[in-house]
């Protein structure tokens, strides 16, 4: 068992889930309407759950007494691995719709494949988590449509979030060799292979709601790596405020 | 220490009186939140095998703390909880009488995964008519979506197949 890109790979898996979650949980009280308030704090629930998972068995591998709480309030922004596309700020809703919509279409396809991870652990969390994933695919892809084939004014907003997130989607489907050692000893999943499937729901989503896929290829990257961008150190300076201010402290 | 351990049948007896804290309508293992219960063999030790309904369900830390009280009320000292993932909790474990009360209590209850009815949307729980409307696909906790009846005009909370 290669116990430190273990690790390394479930806290990519949990960081994602974390970061995302934060994010959608800034919209608690602000959402456009009732519903839509209810829907990203229910999208963000499921998520803070995948990093509990996720997040718990990272401290149980690294085995150094970190548990999923100390992971998540008493790393700074350079330990965290998600990918560079969650952290981005939620802007409009155009914004938030867009990043939500590339995020879950890869993430559906890496929790379908790692359904059939040779690590049973990591297969039954992904498991759980697909069968939820598959409902906020399904909300995000409605939207995308909704917005883009709606009215002038959210077409163009639409178009200018998914321009926006664009350059950020490259980092999904980027390996390295922690990804390349985890599809080895049969735990990870080959992101490479999943980048036709999520391009082809991409198009056929982007037919129904005329949006056009941007043609820009320079792709922004380093996430993974920790090298993130300086907003999310006011999302953590936010998520982890308690912890830092009051360390131990319990309700 | 309990003098006589009690069966098995007796503990789920025990747990079916627990609620769940968001849809009290319904016990823990109406849910099929309780997916085993068992003596550990040599020891006075209790197992008690969990499942959560969705991952993020803040109802399950409440109802982990239910168990143990209930299980110390009834005199079970050395209680283990274990949660397990694998295989996923489903609306399909839900019991038909369990989808009554809901009915009664005004959720449209969740359909077998089996059955596929053509994306027809669930029933009025009020009225019973089957001319309704998606609103939300979230509503009031992680599990129901929110509808409109298009009959009697009243919105109404519909438990997710899952």
């Amino acid at each position: 068992m290669p116990t430190i890109q273990l690790f390394e790979y479930l806290l990519r898996l949990g960081d994602n889930c974390l970061i995302l979650s934060q994010r959608l949980s800034e919209w608690c009280g602000h959402g456009p309407v009732l519903e839509e308030d209810i829907a990203l704090t229910n999208i963000a629930l499921d998520l803070l759950g995948h990093a509990r998972f996720w997040l718990s068995y990272a401290g149980e591998v690294e085995g150094a007494g970190r548990d999923e709480d100390k992971l998540a309030f008493l790393r700074d922004a350079g330990q965290f691995r998600n990918v560079l596309l969650v952290e981005q700020p939620n802007g409009d809703y155009a914004m938030t719709t867009a990043r939500q919509f590339f995020f879950d279409a890869w993430h559906l396809h890496l929790l379908n494949a790692l359904g059939r991870s040779s690590d049973s652990r990591v297969a039954a969390i992904a498991e759980k988590a697909a069968k939820e994933v598959t409902y906020h695919l399904e909300r995000s892809t409605d939207w995308v449509i909704r917005l883009g084939d709606g009215t002038p004014e959210s077409h163009r907003r639409m178009q200018a979030a998914v321009d926006e997130m664009w350059i950020y989607t490259g980092e999904l489907f980027e390996m390295d060799a922690v990804d390349v050692e985890m599809v080895q000893s049969g735990i990870g999943v080959d992101l490479a292979t999943l980048q036709s499937r999520w391009t082809e729901h991409v198009e056929k989503t982007f037919g129904e709601a005329t949006l056009q896929i941007p043609a820009e290829n320079w792709m922004q990257q380093g996430g993974k790596r920790g090298l993130h961008g300086e907003k999310l150190g006011y999302l953590l300076a936010e998520m982890q405020f308690l912890q830092r201010a009051y360390p131990g402290a319990q309700w | 220490m309990v003098a006589v351990q009690p069966t098995v049948a007796e503990i789920w007896k025990w747990l079916e009186a627990i609620a769940d804290p968001e849809i009290p309508v319904l016990s823990i293992t109406d849910l099929a939140i309780v997916r085993d219960i068992q003596w550990n063999a040599g020891e006075d030790k209790l197992v008690v095998t969990i499942t959560p309904t969705y991952s993020g369900c803040p109802a399950m830390d409440a109802i982990a703390d239910e168990i143990r009280r209930s299980m110390k009320e009834h005199g079970i000292d050395r209680l283990e909880l274990v949660t397990k993932l694998s295989p996923p909790w489903t609306t399909d474990w839900m019991s038909d009488q369990a989808k009554q009360r809901l009915r009664e209590y005004g959720i449209a209850p969740p359909r077998d995964s089996l059955v596929q009815i053509e994306e027809a949307n669930p029933a009025c729980p009020q009225c019973g008519s089957p001319q309704t409307k998606l609103i939300s696909r979230y509503g009031s906790t992680p599990c129901k979506a929110l509808y409109k009846c298009l009959s009697c005009l009243e919105p109404f909370d519909a438990f997710k197949r899952h």
